[in-house]
């Protein structure tokens, strides 16, 4: 099976965010930016797949800084491809100008099947798959934890709320949004990773423009506050008991 | 130099056993009794699958691949008890426990809570997945200064390696504040890397992934390189043994001391200041990595007794013989799985001598332990009194304020 | 372009699901600022009775055999024709395993734009306003939305879902559905989650205990405050050490990371090993008989009282507050 999947940098969560002086975006002088988690899950379902039943798998990941240590990762791991999307990506890219840059490369790879992290946690204009497979045309099922292929189709399974699962046939070529990989992604030694760097090839293609529309305009950005220490409550049990069950009640939790 | 992988080669017996000839001292691997030695001091040997002698034995037998299909070989802390005791002289610890390891690591049989550790080493430069930016925050709104050296634009004397856990864990940043303390007060010319410093990487290396070790030991190489110093003086007996006996294979190559070693040498300048009294019966544990494994057991020992009203009691296993924390070689990251298997903690084991040497104070000198020895004096009977405290703190104590 | 604010109910073999009613209040604040009406949007088969309690002007039911249950092929097909002759105000969606499905596809298909991450709407003189949570909850993103047909998801948080709930039976108008025909996705079953131990790193309420409980048997106390509260029990190591719970319910460095909407942390001092774990809980509610546990420097709400003498009256308040 012919399987490419598409990932993107995201910023890291580890490291204070700021907000830029527009107000409107987040500051990326200091920003340091990590592969998102859930396309970690998405190159390691890739690979069990490829692992179980043959095939190539290819990544694809628009250009950022550090992005070649994500690809070549991704070779030591197991993957064959590695392609690097150029273009004037330095901007606020939205994901719905990403899934287009992406399907015209995707198109040409022919895939049977492609496989995205299910979100971003920075997807204001909606998670990269579902635009993706709209644009190539191909169906799209989303919250996957788990991928078996047969012939022409897969059955994909689809996580609900409270650990309910529903068993989807999608039929092939379909793009899929993966929560989990039936493992966790795999530890590759370091020296691998090295190892990739040399005999790895990553070939780049490039988007001339990108097209914006879709996404909202941003007007203002700011950082919920954050508690400095609990605000403690005073009182004896029944007291105490009684602001906790309107504490609950404002969380949603009763 | 990176070891080549052998696990694709023909025979993985063969190659892995002649790998272990590249260790100095090597080849003494060939001259192994099978006397059981190593097995029997193994604070683990009595789970491990293989203990080194066994391990020995299986390379004999051609049989490593059972050895790989096991997973009790991340039960090794890699506390240097076996290599101490071993009569044929073979460098178990530092040799064919670590290569054992480093084998495991590259076939992918590595337990979860240990992967989390490395990669966040890889990503963050420290193994507790901390901002690198914030690696100096520990020096805030202290009174002392603590110069960072990017800033301070100038030659010092002393290049504080400060280490991941003085640097991050809240317990192990009261260390460092105490050491800023002491140092201070013996107005040492030093400054510390701060964000520019990475984890020494030892450990790591000790749990297999050699590769990473010499990506972050690259990485402290180049940040050195930037500044003048004399010497490097560092809070981490795992540093210590890195900079001392790893990083020169890699052409890093500085004179460097624990700093327990640099303060005994001042001991008449520091004894002045000690005032304050700490009248209390006070053992010692000697980390691994500092005593066995790199002979340093009196200088804690001066300072310690230098402490007006200070009563040294020694506990049951000491200097060569110490009992390991269980914090080494991966250990750190490998509680979980490790409790699993062995359902009993090292640092327990060595809270309970602390407490039949009828110890007020367990005065330790390596970063691990603080948070190691206050978690398992909470657990073992009769510790509750027991204060866990890093010779530095000691010192600042009895600085007074 | 019309002033109405529609919303695609979501249900999941036979149940309405909660944000459904979350997002008919909050189309009711936007209607309300465009003058236009709430129109629910029910896709499925059988299924009229989930419109009973809907707080919406109108539901439009599309009624097909295709539709009896969710999947993303059908419903997009479904909805395409509907969102584009009709031409709402804005459609809103659940950010969930159902709408985060079909937004994408038809924001894509119908070239609409989309917001994500929707945690609340205001209508702001004659704007209105969306406030998206990104960046793990740690960004707040505000904007208008745009001056055409806009598809939301949105994210529980912001509304109540009683203010979606209504006793007063909606007027439902049947919708033809379009042929649903060469679907690409078909359910093939549903599977039951094991009946075997919960999995903590899921659950949105976590009661945490730690060695401020004194005996094995005390974990009861916990368990009973867990079932009124339908959350369930985790603990710091020592806990599991001790064998009181198993492995699986161990919360920290070397247990699990958890990410509750509530975490309930009783008689657990914080330590850097155990907070490493929950610090992605959305509330960490803390108490401790010490006033100076650090676990209070990361809790939101904190109280210094003997966990023991909190429960039961906790417990009973819960289980009065549920039954009124
Ligand atoms: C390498 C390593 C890994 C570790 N991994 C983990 C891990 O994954 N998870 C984990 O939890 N720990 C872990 N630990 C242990 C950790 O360091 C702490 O020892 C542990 O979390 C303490 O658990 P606790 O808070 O329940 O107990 P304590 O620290 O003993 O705290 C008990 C608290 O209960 C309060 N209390 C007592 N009685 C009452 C009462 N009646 N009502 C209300 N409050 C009361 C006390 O004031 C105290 O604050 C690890 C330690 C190490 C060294
Ligand atoms: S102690 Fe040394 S000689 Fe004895 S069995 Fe172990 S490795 Fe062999
Ligand atoms: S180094 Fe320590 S833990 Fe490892 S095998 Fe030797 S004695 Fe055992």
């Amino acid at each position: 099976m012919n399987i490419v999947v598409p990932v993107k940098l995201v910023p890291d969560l580890v490291e204070e965010l700021e907000i830029d002086e527009s107000g409107a975006a987040l500051d990326t002088t200091w920003m340091r930016l990590m592969v998102n988690e859930f396309d970690d899950h998405a190159v390691e379902q890739a690979i069990l797949l490829k692992e179980r039943g043959g095939g190539q798998v290819t990544i694809l990941a628009p250009d950022a800084e550090d992005v070649d240590d994500v690809l070549f990762t991704a070779a030591a791991k197991g993957a064959d491809r590695l392609i690097k999307i150029t273009g004037p990506f330095e901007e606020q890219v939205n994901n719905h100008a990403l899934a287009r840059s992406l399907a015209a490369v995707v198109e040409e790879l022919q895939p049977d099947l492609v496989l995205t992290g299910v979100q971003a946690h920075n997807d204001l204009d909606g998670p990269v798959g579902p635009l993706l497979a709209e644009y190539l045309g191909m169906p799209y099922v989303g919250y996957v934890s788990g991928v078996t292929a047969s012939d022409g189709n897969v059955v994909a399974q689809k996580e609900y709320p409270g650990g309910l699962l529903a068993e989807m046939e999608v039929a092939l070529p379909a793009v899929l949004g993966i929560q989990a990989a039936e493992e966790p992604p795999r530890y590759v030694a370091f020296s691998r990773v090295r190892q990739a760097m040399k005999s790895a090839d990553i070939s780049e293609q490039a988007v001339a423009e990108l097209d914006l529309s879709g996404s909202p305009t941003v007007g203002r950005m700011f950082q919920p506050e954050a508690g400095e220490r609990a605000t403690m409550i005073e009182g004896d049990e029944d007291e105490v008991a009684t602001r906790l069950v309107e504490i609950f009640k404002d969380a949603g939790v009763l | 130099m990176a070891k080549t992988a052998v696990s694709q080669s023909a025979s993985l017996n063969e190659a892995f056993y002649t790998s272990l000839f590249e260790v100095p001292d090597g080849e003494q691997v060939k001259k192994c009794l099978q006397c059981a030695s190593c097995s029997g001091v193994c604070p683990f040997g009595y789970l491990m699958d293989f203990p080194p002698g066994r391990m020995i034995g299986a390379l004999r037998a051609d049989m490593f691949d059972n050895v790989m299909d096991t997973d009790t070989v991340w039960m090794c802390m890699s506390c240097h008890a076996c290599a101490e005791v071993c009569p044929a002289q073979i460098p178990l610890t530092a040799g064919l426990m670590t290569r054992a390891k480093e084998e495991l690591l590259l076939a992918g049989n590595i337990p979860t809570e240990l992967q989390d550790a490395l990669e966040n080493s890889q990503r963050y430069g420290n193994p507790l997945g901390e901002s690198p930016r914030k690696r100096a925050a520990w020096t805030k709104g202290l009174d002392g200064d603590v110069p960072i050296l990017t800033k301070a634009k100038r030659p010092v004397d002393v290049l504080w390696f400060v280490g991941d856990y003085p640097s991050y864990h809240p317990r192990v940043q009261r260390v460092s504040q105490a050491l800023a303390k002491v140092l201070n007060a013996l107005g040492v010319d030093f400054g510390i890397l701060g964000p520019e410093e990475n984890s020494d990487g030892d450990s790591q290396r000790l749990a297999g992934e050699r590769g990473l070790f010499e990506m972050m030991a690259e990485k402290n190489g180049r940040a050195f390189h930037k500044y003048e110093f004399n010497e490097i003086v560092t809070t981490d007996p795992h540093a210590y043994n890195a900079l001392k006996n790893e990083y020169p294979a890699l052409g890093i190559s500085y004179p460097v001391r624990h700093y327990t070693q640099f303060l005994a040498e001042r001991l008449d300048q520091l004894k002045p200041l000690l005032k304050q009294e700490v009248e209390a019966r006070v053992t010692y544990h000697d980390p691994c990595y500092l005593g066995r494994t790199n002979d340093v057991y009196d200088e804690p020992r001066q300072l310690l007794k230098a402490i007006p009203g200070v009563e040294l009691a020694e506990m049951s296993h000491q200097r060569e013989n110490s009992l390991c924390c269980g914090g080494g070689g991966g250990g750190m990251w490998l509680d979980g799985f490790t409790w699993e298997r062995a359902e009993t903690r090292l640092s327990e084991w060595r809270v309970r001598e602390a407490v039949a040497a009828g110890a007020d104070i367990l005065a330790v000198a390596c970063p691990y332990e603080p948070p190691r020895f206050e978690d398992a004096a909470k657990m073992v009977q009769g510790a509750g009194r027991l204060v866990v405290k890093d010779i530095a703190e000691l010192l600042a104590d009895a600085m007074g304020d | 372009m019309n002033q109405d604010i529609y919303v695609v109910v979501e249900h999941l073999r036979g149940q309405a699901a909660d944000i459904s009613y979350v997002m008919l209040a909050a189309a009711r604040v936007l209607a309300q600022g465009t003058g236009g009406n709430v129109v629910a949007v029910l896709l499925g088969h059988d299924a009229q009775e989930l419109a009973d309690d809907l707080a919406a002007d109108q539901v439009l039911y599309v009624d097909d055999p295709a539709l009896a249950e969710f999947t993303s092929d059908a419903y997009e097909k479904a909805l395409a024709g509907l969102v584009e002759e009709n031409a709402p105000r804005a459609v809103l969606f659940g950010d969930t395993s159902i709408g985060a499905d079909v937004a994408g596809g038809l924001s894509a298909q119908l070239e609409l734009p989309l917001v994500s991450y929707c945690q609340s709407v205001r209508a702001d003189d004659g704007a209105l306003k969306f406030v998206s949570q990104i960046c793990g909850g740690k960004i707040m993103t505000e904007g208008d939305l745009p001056d055409t047909t806009t598809l939301v998801t949105m994210i529980p948080g912001g509304f109540k879902p009683e203010e979606g709930q209504s006793a007063q039976r909606p007027e439902v108008t049947p919708v033809t559905a379009p042929a649903l025909e060469d679907l690409r996705v078909t359910l093939k079953q549903y599977i039951e989650p094991e009946v075997g131990d919960v999995d903590i790193s899921t659950e949105p309420i976590l009661i945490a205990v730690g060695r401020g409980v004194q005996s094995e048997d005390d974990v009861e106390f916990a368990e009973e405050l867990a079932e009124a509260l339908g959350g369930a029990v985790c603990s710091s190591r020592p806990l599991v050490d001790q064998g009181w719970l198993p492995t699986a319910r161990m919360v920290g460095k070397s247990g699990k990371r958890v990410k509750p909407k509530l975490y309930l942390a009783m008689g657990i001092s914080g330590a850097p090993e155990h907070v490493e774990g929950i610090a992605d809980s959305e509330l960490i509610v803390a108490v401790n008989t010490d006033p100076d546990a650090p676990i209070f420097d990361l809790a939101q709400y904190g109280a210094d009282i003997d966990l023991y003498d909190l429960i039961p009256a906790l417990a009973e308040q819960i289980r009065q507050a549920k039954g009124s």
